[in-house]
C-alpha cells in the first residue's frame, strides 16, 4: 500500500508548528513561493520580509536570545551574503539561527551567476562547521527538516536546511 | 527635538550611554552595536539586559527588532553607530513595515570609523533622521542636547514607538573595553531576558 504524502511546503510548516518555530523572515524565491504564502496565510505564524539577508540572521538571534524560535527562508544566492554574520554572531555567540534555502544554481540553472554562487554555499556551510543537510526526497522531508531543528536547539548551534530541485522541482527555464 | 541637523550639540557618547542606562528601571534590552557604540554600554554598568555585539557590524537594530518582536512587553534599545547603520540601512524599512511599538533606535552619529582610525565615513552629507523618516518611522528625531536627549528618553520610554533617537557625536573614544566572550555575553543576557532561569555557580 503505497502512502500519498502532501507536498513539501505542507510538511514543512507543519515541522515548524511541531517545533513551534513561529517566527519567519525571508528575502522571496520563487520556489519557496507556496511555503510562503501558507506561512503568511496562518495566524500561527509571524511573517515578513526582510530588506536583505543579514538582517535576518539579526532578528532571529535577538528573537531566540528573548524565547521566539525562527526560520529565515532564502535562495542560494542570499546564503553567500552571509558568512560574516554567520560566523560573528550565531557561530560566535551559540545562538541557533536555523535557515532554509532553495537551491538555485544547480540540475539545470539558467543563470551562470546563480550557478556560480551555488559552488560556494557547502563549502562556507562545511568551513564554518555548520550541520547543513539536504532534503532531496519528499519521504525524507519530515524527518530532515524535524531532527535538525531539534538538534540546532539542544546543541545552540546555528544549521542550514537546503532544498534540492529533486524535492521542489526547482526553477526551470522554458524550452 | 530636532527635524534638521543645524545647530546640534555635539555629545560625548559615554556621558549619553550613562544617561540612558539611569532611566532604565523596567529591565529593559540594551543591544549595543560593535566597537564603541558597545564599549561604553559596558563601561556605564554591566545589567544582565545588555548585549554586546562582537562583529556582524550593522545588526544591532535587527537584533533589537527580535528581541522586541519576542518580548512585545520589554522596551527594547538598540545602540547603533552611523558606520554601522550605513551597512545596513535597509533594516530601518523592515523596522517601519514592521513597526515594533518597544522599539527604540540610537543612533550615535560621529560621522567616522573611529575604531579603524578615525576615517571619515561616506556619510558626510548624509542626515539619518531625515533617512529614518523617509522609511517610514514617524518618530525620528535628533537631539539637540543632554537634556533634549533625556526628555526624548523619557518620552521614548512612555510612549508607542518604534523610536528613532538621533545623537551628533563629539571625538572622545570610549572608556574601555568589553570583556570578548561571547557564550558568556548571550547567556548573560538570555538570563537577563528571563529564558534561562535556571542557578549557575558563581
Amino acid at each position: 500500500m503505497t502512502q500519498t504524502l502532501p507536498p513539501w511546503h505542507e510538511i514543512v510548516l507543519n515541522v515548524f508548528k511541531a517545533n513551534e518555530v513561529k517566527l519567519i523572515t525571508y528575502v522571496p524565491d520563487n520556489v519557496l513561493k507556496p511555503l510562503i504564502n501558507a506561512l503568511h496565510a496562518d495566524p500561527y505564524f509571524t511573517c515578513f520580509a526582510t530588506a536583505r539577508e543579514e538582517e535576518a540572521v539579526g532578528i532571529l538571534s535577538g528573537a531566540w536570545m528573548a524565547g521566539l524560535r525562527g526560520m529565515l527562508l532564502m535562495q542560494t544566492s542570499g546564503f553567500a551574503t552571509l558568512p560574516n554574520v554567520l560566523a560573528s554572531l550565531p557561530c560566535a555567540f551559540q545562538i541557533p539561527v536555523m535557515m532554509m534555502i532553495s537551491e538555485r544554481g544547480t540540475l539545470g540553472e539558467f543563470n551562470v551567476g546563480q550557478a556560480a554562487v551555488c559552488r560556494t554555499m557547502r563549502p562556507i556551510l562545511d568551513s564554518l562547521a555548520m550541520e547543513h543537510h539536504t532534503v532531496s526526497r519528499l519521504d525524507e522531508c519530515e524527518m530532515i527538516v524535524d531532527r535538525t531543528i531539534r538538534q540546532a536547539i539542544m546543541t545552540q548551534a546555528p544549521a542550514a536546511l537546503i532544498l534540492s530541485p529533486l524535492l521542489t522541482g526547482g526553477k526551470v527555464v522554458a524550452r | 527635538m530636532s527635524e534638521t541637523t543645524h545647530n546640534l550639540k555635539r555629545m560625548y557618547r559615554f556621558d549619553l550611554t550613562t544617561r540612558l542606562v539611569a532611566k532604565l528601571k523596567q529591565e529593559e534590552a540594551v543591544i549595543g552595536g560593535i566597537g564603541h557604540s558597545n564599549f561604553d554600554l559596558w563601561s556605564a554598568g554591566h545589567r544582565p539586559q545588555n548585549f554586546y555585539m562582537l562583529g556582524s557590524m550593522g545588526l544591532a537594530i535587527p537584533i533589537a527588532m527580535g528581541v522586541a518582536l519576542a518580548q512585545p512587553a520589554r522596551k527594547t534599545f538598540a545602540l547603533e553607530g552611523d558606520g554601522s547603520l550605513l551597512m545596513e540601512l535597509g533594516c530601518l524599512t523592515t523596522v517601519a513595515a514592521q513597526a515594533p511599538k518597544n522599539l527604540i533606535i540610537i543612533l550615535f552619529d560621529n560621522g567616522i570609523y573611529q575604531i579603524t582610525g578615525g576615517q571619515p565615513t561616506p556619510g558626510l552629507h548624509a542626515d539619518y533622521v531625515a533617512i529614518a523618516r523617509a522609511c517610514g518611522l514617524a518618530n525620528a528625531a535628533w537631539a539637540a542636547d543632554e537634556a533634549e536627549f533625556e526628555r526624548m528618553l523619557d518620552n521614548a520610554l512612555a510612549t508607542d514607538g518604534p523610536h528613532f533617537i538621533g545623537c551628533k557625536l563629539d571625538s572622545q573614544g570610549p572608556k574601555a573595553q568589553t570583556e570578548r566572550d561571547p557564550a558568556q555575553i548571550r547567556d548573560r543576557f538570555m538570563r537577563g531576558m528571563g529564558t534561562k532561569k535556571n542557578r549557575t555557580l558563581g
